[in-house]
């Protein structure tokens, strides 16, 4: 039978605590509340009269998000100021999960890929989880969550494109080092990046034998898993995802291959 | 020997298995329950995992002439009553459509919504079908008629008129062979005769039920209304008890099979669609409420209640709520 139904992910309004400038594209804003939530989830952040957008959950306490100003509503949201109102939508979908027994991870992050990590490497950390961290970007001045991944990871290396910071090249070369070093090899591990990186990332991991979840971006309407438009091979990534088992994502054809534009419509990655 | 034959016949009769199977158009369906139209039919992969998950018919989303990149967000908002959507014919084009569902392989049948903005287009996108219905392989188009929020289409345009309805089946009619389904709407009045109508322009079927509306939500915290086009259409168990009298009035109308959609979230919600005169169920919202096993769900429990009461055929549930 149908029961009274009450409104499960309802939209909720908070005060801009914090803005803080993350880079020259990136800003972190900080909510004067906190949510229940797993790192790897996300926000569909409002912004009346523009548009609603996917953001992924940087922090839970205080609830923070980082906001590249790639668009009309990230836009608006970069207009923030401490005492804004700020709307959101969640938490929706299914975060990371980090098993009992797994003493200790890898987290890769690319781009802006890495604020949902540094919420995974602090709570894996407050669980005695060692948490080990590579990051990368494409020059020194977009990498984002530096220092804060110092302060919650007990080791975090940096790589840039350019060589501008940390070592110079693709994420893949440290976190291949990592994975064949016997005394660093981690239990798991966790990606979060472009869908080049969540493939490569994917293949170094089922070659090196280690579990390993990637969060992976589609273009996301509803939040809900009805309008279809996050489709990946018959998934919708807002409600399956938005991280898979890579095992799981190697499966599907689609993965790191096309995607589908706002009107549903096949495009290569 | 011949008394123990007899005996084992009746045996048969009394243990006939329920058997919950229907036909739309010829081609079997495994149940009375199609995905209606707008809810995960972006995608053939993504109707192939809701047929996998229990669907007995699955319906595409709307394709247009050209295509659409749909509202902004949000594009569907809960109610305490059910959902509100205005997604607005997001849709790559009946080019793109075509190609995308081309080849369809499952046994469960395929229903292509088209959705135009005039007779014209709905006549043009219905010869893009007949062209393409081989490789397509689906069993029907469906001409929606009476989406809520789409400006230039569906209610926003007076498609759901009866006259007008009336004219765009028989546009669709002439184009194509495929069986036609004119989608109409609980939303304005003379649905019933826009039934009527549109069964003498040749609708194959009637598909009574698409959201309910416009109506609206304001976020009271914001002080705007929620959805990115302001209003949309109403979904879910408030709008069931319309979509009931809707098929009950126009089962009565018609001699064309007619599908009820709008509300159906459980297998309950299914029979009593059937009673009011649905020979088939729509199903959209419910992936929602009841999850992405919405069909087996609503599936189980219409057998269950079937079996309690001893009905062995979906037909003797359509239409027994009338005289």
């Amino acid at each position: 039978m149908t029961e009274i139904f009450v409104p499960k992910v309802p939209m909720q309004t908070a005060r801009v605590g914090r803005v803080a400038s993350e880079s020259g594209k990136v800003k972190t804003i900080e909510l004067d509340t906190r949510l229940v939530c797993e790192p790897g989830q996300f926000l569909m952040v409002w912004v009346p009269g523009v548009g609603e957008r996917p953001m992924s959950i940087a922090n839970n306490d205080p609830l923070t998000i980082s906001i590249a100003n790639v668009g009309s509503v990230s836009s608006e949201l970069h207009r923030l100021k401490p005492g804004s109102l700020l709307s959101f939508r969640g938490p929706l979908g299914n975060g990371f999960k980090v098993q009992d027994g797994w003493k200790r991870i890898l987290v890769v992050g690319g781009g802006y890929g890495v604020a949902p990590l540094y919420f995974l490497a602090k709570m894996a950390t407050s669980n005695d989880v060692e948490t080990l961290a590579v990051v990368g970007a494409r020059t020194a001045k977009d990498i984002i969550y530096e220092d804060k991944l110092y302060l919650v990871t007990a080791e975090t290396f940096v790589t840039t494109d350019d060589g501008s910071k940390g070592a110079k090249g693709s994420v893949m070369v440290e976190a291949e080092r990592l994975l064949a070093d016997r005394k660093r090899r981690p239990a798991a591990v966790f990606a979060c990046g472009p869908e080049r990186m969540m493939l490569a990332i994917a293949r170094l991991c089922l070659k090196h034998e280690i579990p390993c979840q990637i969060s992976l971006e589609r273009h996301m309407k509803c939040g809900l898993g009805l309008c279809g438009s996050c489709d990946l091979g018959g998934r919708s990534v807002c409600r399956d995802g938005p991280v898979f088992d890579a095992l799981e994502a190697l499966s599907i054809k689609e993965f790191g291959e096309s995607r589908r534009d706002a009107s549903g419509a096949r495009k290569s990655i | 020997m011949i008394l123990f034959i007899m005996v084992e016949m009746e045996i048969r009769t009394v243990n006939m298995p329920l058997d919950i199977s229907r036909t739309l158009f010829g081609k079997r369906m495994k149940n009375p329950l199609i995905l209606a139209s707008g809810v995960l039919g972006v995608t053939r992969a993504g109707l192939e995992r809701v047929a996998e998950s229990g669907a007995g018919a699955l319906t595409t989303k709307s394709l247009s002439l050209e295509p659409r990149k749909g509202h902004e967000g949000p594009i569907i908002i809960e109610t305490e009553c059910g959902l509100l959507n205005a997604v607005g014919y997001s849709n790559p084009g009946i080019g793109d459509g075509i190609a995308e569902f081309s080849g369809w392989k499952r046994d469960e049948p395929l229903i292509i919504s088209i959705a135009g903005k005039d007779e014209k287009e709905f006549a043009h996108l219905a010869a893009r079908l007949e062209q393409s219905k081989k490789t397509l392989n689906c069993a029907a188009v469906e001409i929606a008629l009476s989406c809520p929020h789409t400006p230039g289409f569906g209610l926003m345009a007076g498609q759901a008129d009866p006259k007008t309805a009336g004219k765009i089946t028989a546009a669709v009619r002439d184009e194509t062979k495929l069986p036609v389904i004119a989608k109409l709407s609980p939303s304005v009045p003379g649905e019933v005769e826009a039934a009527r109508l549109a069964e003498k322009a040749g609708a194959s079927a009637i598909n009574m039920g698409n959201s309910l509306g416009p109506g609206m939500r304001i976020d009271i915290n914001r002080g705007k209304p929620l959805l990115g086009f302001r209003m949309g259409g109403l979904s879910g168990p408030a709008i069931k008890p319309i979509t009931v009298r809707c098929v009950y009035d126009i089962y009565d109308a018609v001699d064309i099979p007619v599908i009820g959609t709008g509300g159906v979230n459980s297998g309950q919600d299914a029979i009593e669609m059937l009673m009011a005169g649905a020979s088939l169920v729509g199903v959209g919202s419910a992936v929602y409420f009841r999850g992405p096993d919405a069909f087996m769900k609503i599936e189980g429990e219409m057998r269950s209640w079937m079996k309690e009461r001893g009905y062995k055929r979906v037909d003797e549930l359509v239409g027994v709520a009338h005289d």
